[in-house]
């Protein structure tokens, strides 16, 4: 019973920290898109607009839910389900950090440590073009129609060169486990470099396998530039022409789970985990609190010369929490439960922004470069690059 | 709880694949698919077969069937018609199906030893670990076999399908 309560406590704090993300990676989104392009962004609901997917969520739910006279209903209304199940259940499966232990509760920080946790990811998110598929099928519509089938064009394309990337460190590291994975990351070449998968191993093999993942989990995400099924230029919105309301905001949140938990498995594939980025005697427990500092101390440099006329109060407020928050992280026995999970999320962050900052820079490619890069260029490499991956491990 | 487990999949899998039969829309039919395959996955899954189940997953349900679906939304098939039944296959439709049924059940407890029960979680060889090295020792044959096999049909079909060049 205690492990059955655990789990239902556990999986409802990740939904809700999952949903909030979302909403907040949205936001984030916007802001950084916005400064990319010399814009301000959303700035009237909330400080800086930080209500904003607050409002969003309330105009979604409280909007007409219509359904075309048109469209197949009972896919139609499937379609969006689908979408949204197959981009949370990734989620069970992935650690934020160690083992914790509060009190006499001793668990993992995951909903469930499956010993085939990365076949899982791939079959799960394989499942989810199904999504994308059936709702430009079941719109009666040509734009929809053209929509869902570039898009499972491209999962199909480039779902070979993503496998043969993430077979790359499971080779090396022997396990497909995402908890050993990041167990044998841990520690430090020559006492500084990490001993991440990307600088483990042949030299370059690696880090090639981590840029081959990345472009192909732009294209499983449909994201720019590889964002071909909702090209609005030529097909209005692509797959979700016909969808409003909830519905619409169903495939808006799939899209936005799937770039977290894409996030979440390069993090752990790749970049280590939860282990800091150098060793803690040179002190990388410090950083999290330096960075909550200098947080705080931009706080109060723009609440000294304020840009609106609450930045004065709230400002300060935000950076006393940061400050608060520093603090936090300077108390061993709160760090040592904190630590991983800050890098953890640091890492998610920062490739996240990445994500971004790409959407904000890149145009978007033809349908045929799609299809000839994926399946001339991406895919040959992935292969060559884990047969040589293979051959060293067969040496070694 | 695991033989509930299997009595709720395998009613999954029972009632996708008569659904699969009796509809009339080729995308219901091919979705009823995925669903028998993904039932299929958790039913290996409870017998302990970790790799297999993946492996279901991701090649039937993941790839296979999307190709289908990309396949019959491309050609854009429409609800099938049906043709007129033949008198004779009314009547004599059931009865053939119960002889159908009556023979397999019998076929089944001739062939099958009676008498062994299945324990949930007895197995535990279906590790990645455990199928690889099986198949790079004991079924290497076989399996490089079935490799080349499927390289001859991908050719096979790429040589059909290749436009006439003048």
């Amino acid at each position: 019973m205690n492990f059955l309560l655990l789990t239902v406590i556990k999986a409802a704090l990740v939904a809700f920290i999952l949903l909030t993300a979302l909403a907040y990676v949205q936001w984030l989104e916007r802001k950084v898109l916005a400064h990319i392009q010399l814009r301000v962004g959303p700035r009237r609901v909330g400080p800086h607009g930080l209500l904003q997917p607050l409002a969003d969520v309330v105009k979604l739910i409280t909007k007409e839910d219509m359904i075309p006279s048109h469209v197949n209903k009972v896919f139609y209304l499937l379609a969006p389900f689908l979408a949204v199940m197959f981009a949370l259940i990734p989620i069970a499966v992935i650690p934020f950090g160690t083992d914790i232990t509060i009190g006499p509760i001793h668990t993992n920080m995951e909903l469930a440590d499956l010993n085939i946790g990365v076949l899982f990811i791939l079959g799960i998110t394989g499942m989810g073009v199904y999504g994308v598929a059936l709702s430009g099928w079941a719109s009666n519509n040509k734009y929809a129609l053209l929509g869902g089938l570039r898009s499972s064009a491209q999962m199909i394309s480039y779902e070979l060169p993503m496998a043969m990337a993430i077979a790359t460190p499971l080779l090396v590291l022997n396990t497909l486990s995402f908890r050993q994975l990041v167990n044998s990351q841990d520690g430090f070449i020559l006492g500084f470099i990490p001993r991440w998968t990307i600088f483990q191993g042949p030299f370059p093999f690696l880090i090639v396998a981590f840029i081959i993942f990345m472009i192909a989990a732009f294209a499983e995400t449909n994201r720019i530039p590889f964002d071909l099924p909702e090209a609005e230029n030529e097909l209005v919105a692509g797959f979700h022409t016909e969808y409003g309301s909830m519905k619409f905001a169903a495939f808006f949140m799939a899209e936005y789970c799937n770039m977290i938990t894409v996030c979440c498995v390069a993090t752990l594939l790749f970049l280590g985990g939860w282990h800091p980025i150098f060793p803690a005697e040179y002190g990388s427990r410090f950083i999290p609190s330096l960075i909550f500092v200098g947080a705080a101390a931009i706080c109060f440099m723009h609440a000294a010369n304020p840009s609106r006329r609450l930045d004065k109060f709230t400002l300060p407020v935000v950076g006393v929490v940061a400050l608060g928050i520093a603090g936090i992280f300077m108390v061993p026995i709160l760090a040592t439960a904190l630590l991983p999970i800050f890098w953890f999320s640091a890492k998610v962050i920062v490739i996240l922004f990445v994500y971004i900052w790409v959407r904000g820079t890149l145009p978007r490619f033809r349908y045929d470069q799609l299809m000839r890069f994926a399946w001339t260029f991406l895919f040959p490499i992935a292969i060559i690059n884990l047969f040589l991956v293979g051959l060293w491990v067969a040496l070694t | 709880m695991d033989a509930l487990l299997f009595m709720i999949f395998a009613a999954i899998a029972a009632v996708c694949g008569i659904n699969l039969v009796i509809q009339k829309h080729a995308i219901s039919s091919a979705l009823s698919l995925v669903g028998v395959m993904a039932a299929l996955a958790a039913l290996y899954l409870l017998l302990g077969g970790e790799f297999i189940a993946a492996a279901q997953l991701v090649v039937y349900a993941g790839a296979i069937m999307v190709l289908f679906v990309f396949v019959i939304m491309l050609l854009n098939a429409g609800v099938e018609r049906t043709t007129r039944r033949r008198p004779w296959a009314q009547y004599a439709g059931v009865p053939l199906l119960l002889v159908l049924f009556g023979t397999v059940a019998l076929l089944v407890q001739e062939i099958s030893p009676a008498g062994d029960n299945v324990i949930f979680g007895e197995f535990t060889k279906g590790t990645p670990l455990d199928v690889g090295r099986a198949l790079f020792t004991t079924y290497l044959l076989p399996f490089e076999v079935t490799s080349v096999l499927i390289l001859i049909a991908i050719l096979g079909a790429i040589v059909l399908a290749r436009k006439e060049i003048d």
